[in-house]
């Protein structure tokens, strides 16, 4: 479960305090299909970037299972993002000249204590299988195309079981085809391995496959339009 | 990460652009291709060098006649005709604890012939009954002369290799008539083989009895204090010297001392130099105290006066020739560390550019686990593994440069395994040097602006 309590986020742009995060309280339950959604300046990458813990909050807290992330250093956030969060970015972030396999394993030889070769090869098979790139697995990323890179992006963020899926833009580079193929994707892994599912997204089509919305403005949420917004969604 | 992934990683990022790869070691492999190259013709001719001066014979000491300086003309070492034959003696008779053997040295030069051929030795030199000895020479044929011959001056002589394949082809020349400086001599032995030095063919010369080259051979060195008159001398036909071939002169001109200032016998009696066999090598200094006070005494000098002799031990000799060619390659060395250094910031260079190129795919690494320190690690690695592959490299052109040098001006080398293993790690001292900082750099980089930079 992830839960913020009165998040804040403020840059210091030299003199000036820029205050992006104003007190963002959330609960999200594990097993949620979420999208994040809102006008660009709204905060919502800045959000993602904490959900994520890429970054850390300026106040408040952050519990994920139950601990408190808010205070962790680089350090144990890179292991906390290594071993319970998966990424999938707008632009798919493959390796260049590095085949999908590769791709796919590379987060595993992240992980402490280190995992054997062999039975990381073996789950990042099982991965390109689930997305079904089987055929495709020894090619490079140039030789993919959109939809194709973002499958083995969602195989690659899977490799080392994360409870939370993080997905930036992930249809933003895709065509409508792909894009639903994609969310169908992770409404399938939602549903089938339940999985917490987050989309940031501007699109209110990728929005609709998901369960939940949360609408920002402002550096805030607005509890009224996310409520309507999930209220047509649960339709 | 484990180490094994890591290795793999690297590699595929190298392998990834293998025309920047090749580039950037470049300077690496040049440096380290001079460091391992220098040291093996360094190392070969340091060996070739203590070869020559075990075959010198490294515990002998050098007597030679002081400089003179005449009308500010210093005549160099060895000028003043100083040294008597007795000095010799003398020093084995009062220094037995220092001194083996002793034995004057008197040079000439000239042609011999043998019948109808004709040939100028490299040296023609006469000593006593110990000079083989102390030398070390060896006798291949025949015999050396005795006491008794050198005393008498007799007209005996002893060839070396060159001069016997030289002038007498297959025949044995022991026996044989020889024609030194038209005086004719009879061979009585042949010196074994000693090859050459970087003076030139040992085996190319003549050994006489001291007594015979001052007595029987005109022209031979005399000594610049009685150069003038000696050289009147040596106009005068000797008595024994059967073919005269200069115009014979019995009013020798004295025009710069007077010819009673030199009397002949010191010319028959003083010697170029004497070569003293000494006990052990590394008492050369003190046997060389020893033996001064000896010569003084010989020599009447009164204290306060200047010593009229010079002492000199090969080893001494030996030790500066080797130290000189050791500044020499070290010098060598530090030039191609330079250019290591050089090759190191080219490393840099590229590794920076690198780190910027791959900036989204440090922030991708970083966002799915890897900590700053596994960034860190890998650029590390990959400078590391950059430069000891160049340094490989280098080894392996550095090997084949030294060989082709050797072979194409017959220079001596010696493969250096040391070197070649201090090469690869100072290849790779490089790339943690040079190779640290991008790869801070890279470690230091904020996830979310690596992953969005363009």
């Amino acid at each position: 479960m992830i839960e913020l309590k009165n998040i804040t986020k403020v840059y210091h742009l030299g003199e000036i305090d820029l205050p992006v995060l104003k007190g963002i309280s959330l609960k999200i339950e594990d097993g949620e299909f979420v999208s994040l959604t809102g006008a660009s300046g709204s905060g919502k990458s800045t959000l993602m970037n904490l959900l994520g813990c890429l970054d850390h909050p300026s106040g408040g807290e952050y519990w994920i299972d139950g601990r408190n992330v808010a205070g962790l250093n680089a350090d144990e956030r890179a292991k906390l993002r290594n071993e319970r969060i998966g990424f999938v970015f707008q632009n798919f972030n493959l390796l260049p000249r590095t085949s999908a396999l590769e791709n796919v394993m590379m987060p595993a030889y992240y992980r402490h204590p280190a995992l054997p070769t062999s039975a990381i090869r073996k789950r990042a098979l099982e991965l390109i299988r689930l997305v079904g790139l089987e055929e495709r697995m020894h090619h490079t990323p140039a030789q993919l195309s959109g939809g194709q890179q973002q499958r083995v992006a969602i195989a690659r963020s899977l490799i080392n079981n994360p409870g939370i899926l993080l997905a930036d833009e992930p249809t933003g580079n895709l065509d409508s085809t792909t894009s639903v193929e994609v969310m169908n994707m992770f409404r399938d892994l939602n549903r089938q391995k339940g999985l917490t599912v987050i989309i940031v997204t501007h699109d209110p089509k990728t929005a609709a496959f998901t369960d939940r919305a949360i609408n920002m403005a402002d550096g805030l949420i607005l509890e009224g339009v996310s409520d309507e917004l999930t209220a047509t969604l649960r339709k | 990460m484990k180490i094994a992934n890591l290795f793999i990683t690297c590699l595929r990022a190298l392998v990834r652009n293998p025309m920047r790869a090749a580039l950037t070691i470049l300077g690496i492999v040049v440096g380290i291709a001079a460091v391992v190259a220098i040291r093996e013709i360094g190392e070969g001719s340091k060996q070739q060098i203590a070869n020559n001066i075990a075959s010198m014979g490294a515990n002998t000491v050098n007597v030679s006649g002081a400089s003179v300086r005449t009308a500010g003309v210093n005549s160099g070492m060895g000028g003043r005709a100083s040294l008597l034959a007795t000095d010799a003696q003398a020093l084995m008779d009062e220094c037995p604890e220092y001194v083996t053997l002793a034995s004057p040295v008197v040079r000439a030069s000239g042609q011999v012939i043998v019948g109808n051929t004709n040939w100028s030795p490299n040296s023609i030199m006469g000593g006593n009954e110990h000079y083989l000895a102390i030398e070390g020479w060896k006798i291949a044929k025949g015999s050396a002369f005795t006491k008794a011959q050198v005393d008498n001056s007799e007209r005996v002589c002893l060839i070396g290799q060159t001069i016997a394949k030289e002038l007498y082809k297959d025949t044995d020349p022991i026996g044989q008539d020889i024609r030194i400086k038209d005086v004719v001599f009879t061979v009585i032995g042949v010196l074994a083989g000693k090859g050459s030095d970087m003076w030139g063919d040992k085996d190319d010369c003549i050994m006489l009895p001291w007594t015979s080259v001052r007595t029987r051979l005109v022209g031979s060195s005399g000594a610049a204090t009685v150069g003038k008159a000696g050289a009147a001398n040596s106009s005068k036909p000797s008595a024994t010297s059967t073919f005269p071939t200069t115009s014979v002169s019995f009013y020798p001109g004295c025009d710069v001392q007077p010819y009673t200032n030199a009397p002949h016998p010191l010319r028959t009696r003083t010697v170029d130099s004497i070569t003293v066999l000494i006990k052990d090598s590394s008492q050369a200094r003190a046997a060389m105290d020893a033996m001064t006070p000896i010569l003084r005494r010989q020599h009447h000098l009164e204290p306060g006066v200047e010593d009229d002799f010079d002492l000199r031990s090969r080893s001494e000799f030996a030790e500066a020739v080797t130290s000189t060619s050791q500044t020499m390659s070290s010098l060598l060395i530090a030039v191609a560390l330079i250019s290591l250094i050089v090759g190191g910031v080219g490393i840099m260079n590229i590794m920076m550019v690198s780190v910027t190129e791959r900036t989204r795919e440090i922030g991708l690494r970083m966002a799915v686990g890897a900590r700053p320190r596994d960034i860190m690690r890998q650029f590390l690695l990959e400078s590391v593994l950059l430069c000891v592959i160049g340094g490989g490299i280098g080894i392996l052109i550095g090997r084949l440069a030294s060989s082709a040098v050797s072979s194409h001006f017959g220079w001596p080398i010696a493969p250096d395994p040391a070197a070649m293993l201090g090469a690869v790690s100072i290849a790779g001292g490089i790339g943690i040097i040079f190779g640290w900082y991008p790869a801070f750099k890279a470690s230091k980089l904020d996830p979310i602006d690596a992953l969005h930079h363009e």
